[in-house]
């Protein structure tokens, strides 16, 4: 096939190209008996987003965990701009799939949460976290509580939050999969502009294929059992070409009947 | 309750036990049961006496106090017993144990340990309260979203922060539930504290008055605890009610 080749050069070419902001090297993971991962190595471009797609089960929450210092590899190790990891940092911020936020707190309170934790005078903080609920698009909802929000809203709650402690790297744990549709579709938009303005590293756990390939520089493909790697995508044409017409785009299309043609075999 | 038609205040059958009470105390069958307005009567007296007084201030302190300590205490302990394994599983046979002991005939051995005098009733109130609180807490703590443990832990929180920022409101309402149960326990042990050791408050109110037969003083004195009791009982309950209104949201 003519695609996987001009793929492997644009491949060969982008590993030389970019520098890594974040490195896996040799991860394994078990869980008691289960093997979550073995000896997975990848390497997350700076300034870019990195998609991590499989079929659930494959370890993306548990690799993405452990990039995040939330759990410890049973062996490898995690380099964050050539520090190795050994737990949470202010280098990196999660957004998680169930957005985490806390239920007795305002809005407000629960994005200025992390600047909270790392210190932060009251005032500055909450000037800061002000800045970034206005970013999101939540602005007048500062002293709403999340039980007052919809999903979508909650998650850009917990978008602002990883955003205001402006750490390098983002990792997000399959940030759409609890919205609907149109939000989601928004949400990816936004999220194409989020990488393009910030200078930042996503790392952006997904099983859609569709949106993996919608929003992604580069898009690590994990198979299960064992868990590995086992194709590294990088689309390169239709990036630039406006966010309206990228899911009309040729090797947009191609793109997604590749990957599921890969995946389809691992879906029962 | 509604009678022919008309909806009745809430209680007005206390109106009905009321009156059977007086009928019962006017035919005079025994000197135990004094007729209720001639109870009523000596309990306008008796509030104003510095004995009762002295009585309300006791058994005020001594609650207030063992109260106090159940929670001060109880609260903390509850949460770490749900945040370590090692601790829960040390302690909690224990609280399970002391949860359904008859405390009661733990007061002879307070009062042998503590003498005869505030610190002993002070203790049994916080026996009496602090077991359930410890237990809520900890339902409380193990009931907590995981993902929020995280999110914590992921911005940097020190294990202070996660106590005092996670955990101590994401148990907030089993703990008040904890802690009303508790407080309606801590009433019951300050007075059974006082009765045994009856020389404080309304033990030794009690144990004069039934030393010389004073039964109308008797159950004045009893209105008056079962009153205050189930007014803390229900303003407890109502600030519950607000709480959970706001965790059902959540
Ligand atoms: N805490 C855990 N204990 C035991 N097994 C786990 C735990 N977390 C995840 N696993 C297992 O590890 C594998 C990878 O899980 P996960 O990283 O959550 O996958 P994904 O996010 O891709 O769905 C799965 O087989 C899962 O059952
Ligand atoms: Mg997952």
């Amino acid at each position: 096939m003519t695609m996987s080749q001009t793929k492997e050069t644009l491949t060969a070419a982008g590993a030389a190209e970019f520098e890594s902001a974040v490195s896996a090297r040799n991860i394994s993971k078990n869980y008691g008996e289960v093997e979550a991962l073995r000896d997975m190595s990848l390497e997350f471009p700076r300034g870019q987003l990195t998609s991590l797609l499989g079929p659930s089960g494959c370890g993306k929450t548990t690799l993405l965990k452990i990039i995040a210092g939330l759990l410890e590899p049973s062996s490898g190790e995690i380099e964050v701009n050539g520090k190795r990891v050994t737990g949470p940092g202010p280098d990196r911020a999660f957004v998680f799939q169930d957005f985490a936020l806390l239920p007795w707190a305002t809005v407000l309170r629960n994005v200025a949460f992390g600047l909270e934790m790392r210190g932060v005078a009251a005032s500055e903080r909450e000037a800061r976290a002000e800045k970034y609920i206005k970013e999101v698009g939540l602005a007048g909802f500062e002293n709403s509580y999340p039980h007052e929000l919809s999903g979508g809203m909650r998650q850009r709650v917990g978008l602002a939050r990883a955003l205001a402690v402006d750490a390098q790297v983002l990792l997000m744990d399959e940030p759409f999969s609890a919205v609907d549709e149109q939000t989601r579709r928004k949400f990816q938009e936004d999220l194409l502009q989020l990488v393009q303005n910030e200078n930042k590293t996503f790392i952006f756990v997904t099983h859609s294929i569709e949106e993996a390939v919608y929003v992604s520089d580069q898009i690590a493909i994990l198979l299960p059992r064992p868990s590995r790697v086992s194709e590294i995508i990088r689309p390169s044409s239709f990036r630039n070409k406006g966010v309206d017409n990228i899911r009309r785009d040729p090797e947009y299309l191609d793109i997604v009947d590749e990957i599921w043609a890969s995946l389809r075999s691992y879906v029962e | 309750m509604t009678l022919f038609g008309y909806r009745l205040p809430g209680m007005s059958s206390l109106l009905l036990w009321g009156l059977l009470w007086e009928i019962v105390g006017q035919m005079s069958l025994t000197f135990f049961v004094p007729p209720l307005s001639e109870v009523l009567g000596t309990l306008f007296e008796i509030l104003g006496t510095s004995a009762f007084q002295k009585a309300l201030f006791e058994t005020a302190y001594a609650f207030l106090a063992g109260v106090f300590f159940a929670i001060v205490i109880g609260i903390p302990v509850g949460i770490l017993m749900g945040k370590s394994r090692l601790l829960d599983e040390m302690l909690l046979p224990w609280v399970n144990v002391f949860l359904s002991a008859p405390l009661t005939a733990l007061v002879p051995v307070l009062m042998v340990l503590f003498g005869f005098g505030m610190k002993s009733i002070i203790i049994t109130t916080t026996l009496f309260a602090i077991w359930i609180i410890i237990l809520n807490s900890r339902a409380g703590v193990r009931q907590i979203n995981r993902s929020l443990v995280e999110m914590a832990h992921s911005f940097g929180a020190s294990s202070t922060d996660a106590f005092f920022k996670i955990y101590f409101w994401a148990a907030l309402p089993e703990i008040l539930g904890g802690v009303r149960i508790g407080i309606i326990r801590a009433v019951k042990g300050v007075i059974i504290g006082q009765l045994l050791i009856s020389i404080v408050g309304f033990g030794a109110l009690f144990e004069l008055y039934s030393a010389n037969f004073l039964m109308g003083h008797f159950w004045a004195v009893l209105i008056v605890l079962f009153a205050l009791a189930f007014t803390i009982s229900e303003f407890l309950a109502y600030l519950e009610r607000r709480v959970s209104y706001y965790a059902a949201k959540r």
